[in-house]
């Protein structure tokens, strides 16, 4: 590896509703559509435009979607081949992926992890499936699959102490990832797969993309998404992250799951404006598509 | 007996995959097997024909799903528990059974649906408790997720469908709760053998539920639930509880047997069986409200000002808004639907048992037909060829008012909140007085106005009818 010479040069905001798959009707996803969910379609569009602009070697994706509970598992094995089928919405999301990982890159993040004092392990059994919250990131952010990929859990720190603990490793592991692509010569781009307030309806739609049926599931989940986008939007990243805890109990946020936390802390909690490409909800729950490129 | 065993297993993989690491593990693994043992003398001696699981591994959104795949097959991997190894299934399940159960939770008002998608990803829990439990695959099976925001009411409905799908199809079942007592995982390595239950106070609990479950008295344990989930990290707030104690029919009648009891992983993991019995634990010692149709935020989807979406919450810590602009009109609804109560006889006709309208219930002519089986408590008035029989105009007028309770607290109401009674009788000079004394005991302290009428005949060969306006509100 080289030393000192990568950099992460970008990070987004990219929320893994699998509807957005469906409504986008890809070659890879089984189920049909009549579309849906277009605002956002239309930012993750900003998304892969942002990144075809972008000279960049790896993805890494945080997912709340692989939930392990003894610390944070990496993807470790050169290829994932596989179909992914939603145990939520297997009407909608039956994807068939092949994706390839960037080895040396995932074990470098599990050595910074445990230089730290974290809990970090490879993941390296060849029958893995992927998590579906990992495949739709990925897919919607750069559906050519051309470059690889680094995948982490969902460390359920926030679940068994507090939010604020849950916090606290995640931004540990978000410095340990810097540290890890800086010493890499990588240049690299993150995913953080959070939803923002994240209540759900109960009951779909007939017809799942009839968006006559699609709002925020309270006005107080609409309150806070627009309130931590606008933190986002003054770069003030710092207090976001002071009132993550009240915003995860209070908006029933997907935050929680440590994604937004984890990139936040690996770009050094940004004080320069973020780029917010789309709002909208999916069955209820906030999504926002924001990017914020590195200085 | 239509539910001849039920049994609680844990979920996690180390029993199937690595019992020989641990001597906790190991232990789990044999009581595992004595619960196999179960499964196949049930299969042997009582003519089990079905395993129904509920396990809380499997995670829902939308109202709950039922796997109704008839041969799911993978090489299953748990996302945490990877390095153990894999799973390799090739199941069986019972897609008319599922089909069957599904539908029955939809008619107690829940939101269900069956999966069947090829590859769909089977939880470890229900791999794990399949691949110990009947290892040879004599029995078909069906699995039920669990819904992460559904409360005791919405889970012991969806039980009591389970119940009604396997008595509808004379079925024998075996049923399974997949569930952890305490889900405490630990957060560090451990060593296996050093593995221990990840918190005292779920230690304790776990343990005070195990003597319970000992002595048969599944639906207190049931009832326990909130409390554990309160004071220690129950699995899934223990929704399988709920779930098997109404599948169970929520007694506690029953005989139990802790098979076996330990740390798997920092958890709290049990083998009980407990096996329907007519001389343990008869009374309950907690009295929850029992519930036959759910009728919870399902209907969220509908924006009327009438069904508010969530709950209240604080608002995020944002300057005052403008004062927001007036809210616009509901959207005009469409016709109320009918209120069909799966507790209450099935009617003889294309209308449902009640209506509401605002805050007013109109129910249907409800007779006295047993739901069951639409046999007439007290004797048809008439034999087939319409020859006239005895019969006990009283025991019918009993089962009549006790229908008409069925179709209201199924609707959201009760007796007590009846504001208008028609009663039609087929032979006003032969049964008013034995009517009118049974319709006292229930009626005289709520008020209700009445009229009472002779009838030439009744659809069915009864005696006595009602017609009901209610309250759905406070009265």
């Amino acid at each position: 590896m080289a030393n000192q010479s990568g950099k992460i040069v970008a990070g987004f905001l990219a929320p893994h509703p699998p509807h957005l798959v469906y409504a986008e009707n890809p070659p890879q996803n089984e189920p049909r559509s009549e579309g849906g969910w277009e605002v956002l379609r239309w930012g993750y569009q900003r998304v892969r435009d942002s990144l075809a602009a972008l000279d960049f070697d790896t993805i890494i994706v945080h997912s709340p979607h692989w939930k392990t509970t003894t610390g944070t598992h990496v993807l470790a094995l050169p290829r994932f081949a596989s179909l992914s089928v939603d145990p939520i919405f297997p009407n909608l999301f039956r994807y068939r992926y092949d994706l390839q990982v960037d080895v040396e890159l995932a074990r470098a993040i599990i050595e910074e992890g445990r230089r730290d004092g974290l809990v970090v392990q490879p993941m390296e059994n060849p029958d893995f499936r992927v998590d579906y919250g990992t495949i739709t990131s990925c897919h919607l952010a750069r559906p050519q699959w051309d470059k690889p990929i680094v995948g982490l859990s969902s460390s359920r720190s926030a679940f068994y102490f507090s939010n604020e603990v849950g916090q606290e490793e995640m931004l540990a592991l978000g410095r340990a990832t810097r540290r890890a692509v800086e010493q890499s010569g990588r240049r690299v781009v993150l995913l953080a797969s959070n939803s923002l307030s994240h209540r759900h309806f109960t009951a779909e739609p007939a017809v799942p993309e009839d968006m006559s049926a699609e709002r925020p599931y309270s006005f107080n989940q609409y309150q806070w998404d627009m309130h931590v986008i606008e933190l986002m939007r003054q770069g003030r990243c710092a207090q976001l992250l002071d009132e993550m805890p009240d915003f995860i109990e209070q908006a029933t946020s997907e935050c929680k799951d440590g994604s937004l936390t984890w990139m936040l802390g690996a770009l050094e909690v940004p004080d320069w404006p973020a780029t917010v490409h789309a709002y909208g909800t999916v069955i209820g729950t906030g999504n926002a598509v924001v990017e914020w490129r590195a200085p | 007996m239509s539910v001849v065993l039920g049994l609680v297993v844990p979920g996690l993989p180390h029993p199937l995959l690595a019992p020989q690491a641990s001597s906790h593990w190991a232990a789990i693994r044999a009581a595992y097997d004595r619960a196999a043992r179960l499964v196949q003398a049930a299969i042997e001696q009582q003519g089990a024909d079905l395993l129904v699981l509920y396990s809380t591994q499997w995670v829902s959104v939308i109202g709950h799903q039922v796997q109704a795949d008839p041969e799911p097959v993978w090489t299953h991997v748990d996302p945490e528990f990877h390095a153990l190894g894999s799973m390799p299934y090739r199941l069986r399940m019972d897609a008319p059974y599922a089909h069957a159960y599904a539908a029955a939770a939809r008619e107690r008002g829940l939101s269900c649906r069956t999966v069947a998608y090829p590859g769909f990803p089977i939880d470890t829990g229900t791999v794990v408790a399949l691949s110990l439990l009947d290892p040879q695959r004599r029995l078909a099976a069906t699995t039920t997720s669990c819904n992460m925001y559904a409360d005791r009411g919405e889970t012991v409905v969806l039980g009591k469908a389970a119940r009604d799908a396997i008595e509808a199809g004379g079925r024998r079942a075996i049923v399974v709760a997949v569930t952890s007592l305490s889900a405490r995982q630990h957060v560090r390595p451990v060593e296996p053998e050093d593995d221990h239950i990840a918190s005292p106070k779920d230690e304790e609990w776990n343990r005070k539920l195990l003597e319970i479950l000992g002595e048969g008295r599944l639906e207190d344990v049931s009832q326990l639930a909130r409390t554990v989930a309160h004071q220690a990290h129950a699995d899934s707030k223990m929704k399988a509880f709920w779930w098997l104690s109404a599948v169970m029919d929520q007694g506690n009648r029953l005989r139990g047997e802790v098979l076996g009891y330990g740390p798997v992983w920092g958890t709290g993991a049990a083998v009980v069986a407990l096996t329907p019995a007519q001389t343990a634990q008869g009374q309950h010692e907690f009295d929850e409200d029992s519930v036959e149709r759910y009728r919870g935020d399902h209907e969220v989807l509908d924006s009327s000002p009438e069904t508010p979406p969530g709950p209240p919450a604080s608002a995020p810590p944002v300057p005052p808004a403008p004062a927001p602009a007036p809210r616009p009109a509901a959207p005009a609804k469409g016709p109320a639907k009918g209120i069909d109560v799966a507790a209450a006889p099935r009617p003889v006709g294309a209308y449902p048992h009640a209506r509401r309208v605002g805050e007013l219930l109109y129910l249907s002519g409800i007779g006295p037909r047993d739901p069951k089986d639409d046999s007439i408590p007290g004797g048809p008035i008439r034999d087939a060829e319409g020859k006239p029989l005895a019969y006990d105009i009283k025991a019918q007028t009993r089962a009549c008012i006790e229908n008409v309770r069925r179709v209201l607290e199924g609707s959201g109401s009760s007796l007590d909140r009846v504001l208008d009674v028609t009663a039609f009788l087929v032979d006003m000079d032969r049964d008013f007085a034995g009517y009118n004394e049974v319709y006292a005991e229930f009626f005289a302290s709520v008020g209700a106005t009445r009229t009472t009428l002779a009838v030439r005949a009744l659809p069915t060969p009864i005696a006595v009818e009602l017609k009901i306006i209610a309250s759905a509100g406070p009265v």
